[in-house]
């Protein structure tokens, strides 16, 4: 009589990589990037490697020259992100929980929600000047669509049962909101605000480049101007710092306020 | 105080069949610490009944009064939903104080409650557990402290048990009369498990299907305790009979349209 183990082929789908996999991606890649832009082939014009990006890095940090462009990018980015998505999220709870709101602005929300942010950034300059009120504005629009539409589905998608229990205990119309509502949509709204994350750099970096003396928009679009392809990349590395440390703390925050998420 | 549902009609639009006569002219007073079962075949009208009496759905004919209260106001109203309906984002503490915050009761006085029920449905050391975290079991008992820690002047329950195991069931039927004795609510307790009628009910009410009507009531006339043990067994097993007999021709025809689409 043969005998055969029974194996788990289910398995894989439980295997987790080792700690140090990422690290490894990210020094192989960096690793290679330098080999390219120092073999003859490649001009370090075109590719600098990343030992000059991060030279040059150290050397616009040290002259302020890169924290006043940082701290130009992050001001706008801050009152456009936190204006686009307190709006958002409100508008988002109206449209969800109140049937008059829903038949008036859904409409309008869905109709204005696929035109590009960026198509409207010359009429907004127009509107509003080339100042920092128009940058502003252009981040609070594009942080403020995903947000009110992710929050609005997200109030949708609430079990009605859990608006009976509510009722059933004499929750008001308030008590519902704010108790059931609310916490419901909290899972659907931080997938809005993680979109929006990406949105909001996007329309940063465009505003920064068609009018800014400051910002990392600024001074990407002018370091390439003077073929100055290293100090460049040192403006698109900061960003994608920038992208990684944003979705960071949107997912710290979202671990405090959604602790029952398993 | 009692409760009068005076000839309370409902029906449903439907698409394909127009108006459905879900409940037809349902007459039925249930008495102070009485705990009527109702109990009748799938779509026969059980819960749309217990969720009018709860003031969550508007019959379209007839009334559901309260009589008797000890002062004037609403009357207080738990109800234990067939789908428990915990909220995933709050412990089990905070779950069975809903009602409670609701209700605007003080800070000790809620501790004190909710250690109270907390103990007496056995889930001392869950109090800061997600619902996720618990078994089926685990829940419902959370969902009847819920409803009982606002110590309502009726308890309505919706097939409570109908998705737990057979064995965590019947613990829980003698969980839930252990309880019941303790604080003697007026219950009504909707089952389509005539066993569990009999087990629980002081009355059971037999409903038929399409139009919901009142086909029979009962009264259980047994011990509270081990009715289906012992000396008791031999009318248990009456009881139940009687009342399959009834909704058996029901039952059956709510196969078939199930089997129909
Ligand atoms: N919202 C609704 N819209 C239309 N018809 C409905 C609605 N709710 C219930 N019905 C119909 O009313 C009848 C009674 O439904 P109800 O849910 O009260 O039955 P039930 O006795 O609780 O059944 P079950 O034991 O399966 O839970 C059924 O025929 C059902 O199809
Ligand atoms: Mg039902």
């Amino acid at each position: 009589m043969t005998r055969r183990e029974v194996v788990n082929r289910f398995a894989f789908m439980e295997d987790k990589a080792a700690s140090w996999v990422p690290w490894v991606s990210i020094c192989t890649l960096l690793l290679v990037w330098e080999a390219v832009s120092r073999s003859p082939w490649v001009s370090a014009l075109y590719l600098p490697p990343p030992s000059a990006i991060v030279a040059a890095g150290v050397d616009m940090a040290v002259s302020g020259e890169l924290w006043t462009n940082l701290m130009a990018s992050m001001g706008r980015i801050a009152a456009g992100y936190a204006l686009g998505s307190i709006v958002g999220v409100l508008i988002g709870l109206a449209l969800g929980f109140s049937a008059i709101a829903e038949a008036a602005g859904n409409p309008i929300l869905y109709s204005l929600y696929p035109v590009p942010k960026i198509a409207l950034l010359p009429l907004i300059i127009l509107w509003l000047g080339i100042g920092e009120v128009s940058k502003i504005t252009i981040i609070t629009l594009g942080v403020f669509f995903p947000v009110a539409i992710n929050t609005y589905a997200g109030v949708k998608n609430i079990d009605p049962l859990f608006v009976k229990v509510a009722v059933s205990f004499r929750a008001n119309r308030l008590g519902v909101l704010r108790k059931v509502v609310l916490p419901g949509a909290l899972p659907m709204i931080f997938a809005g605000l993680k979109l929006a994350a990406g949105t909001s750099l996007l329309l940063l970096v465009a505003a920064e480049m068609i009018a800014a003396k400051e910002g990392i928009g600024a001074l990407i679009l002018h370091y390439g101007d003077l073929m100055l392809t290293t100090k460049l990349m040192v403006g698109v590395v900061v960003l994608s710092l920038l992208g990684v440390l944003f979705n960071q703390a949107i997912h710290a925050i979202e671990q405090r306020v959604i602790p029952w998420k398993q | 105080m009692q409760i009068l549902i005076d000839g309370v009609s409902k029906s449903y639009m439907d698409s394909k069949q127009g108006a459905v006569l879900a409940l037809d002219k349902i007459s039925l007073t249930i008495s102070e610490n009485e705990f009527v079962v109702l109990v009748g075949p799938s779509g026969c009208g059980k819960s749309t009944l217990l969720n009018i009496v709860g003031g969550l759905l508007s019959p379209s004919g007839g009334h559901v009064f309260v009589e008797g209260l000890p002062e004037e106001r609403d009357p207080a109203i738990g109800v234990v939903f067939q789908d428990v309906g915990l909220f995933p984002w709050r412990t089990v503490a905070d779950n069975i104080a809903f009602g409670l915050e609701e209700l605007g009761v003080a800070q000790p006085e809620k501790q004190a409650r909710l250690a109270r029920y907390i103990k007496m449905v056995g889930l001392e050391g869950f109090e800061h557990a997600y619902p996720h975290q618990l078994s089926g079991g685990m829940r419902q008992r959370a969902g009847i402290a819920r409803a009982l820690s606002i110590q309502p002047d009726l308890l309505l329950m919706d097939e409570p048990f109908s998705a737990l195991d057979a064995q965590t069931r019947t613990l829980m039927q003698e969980e839930l009369l252990r309880i019941w004795q303790a604080t003697r609510v007026t219950t009504l307790y909707v089952t389509h498990n005539i066993q569990e009628a009999v087990y629980l009910a002081d009355r059971v009410v037999v409903l038929s299907r399409r139009p919901g009507r009142i086909a029979s009531i009962l009264p259980i006339e047994l011990p509270k305790f081990s009715r289906d043990k012992g000396e008791n067994l031999p009318a248990f097993n009456r009881y139940a009979e009687e009342i399959w007999n009834l909704i058996r021709d029901d039952a059956q025809q709510a196969l078939l349209e199930g089997a129909d689409g």
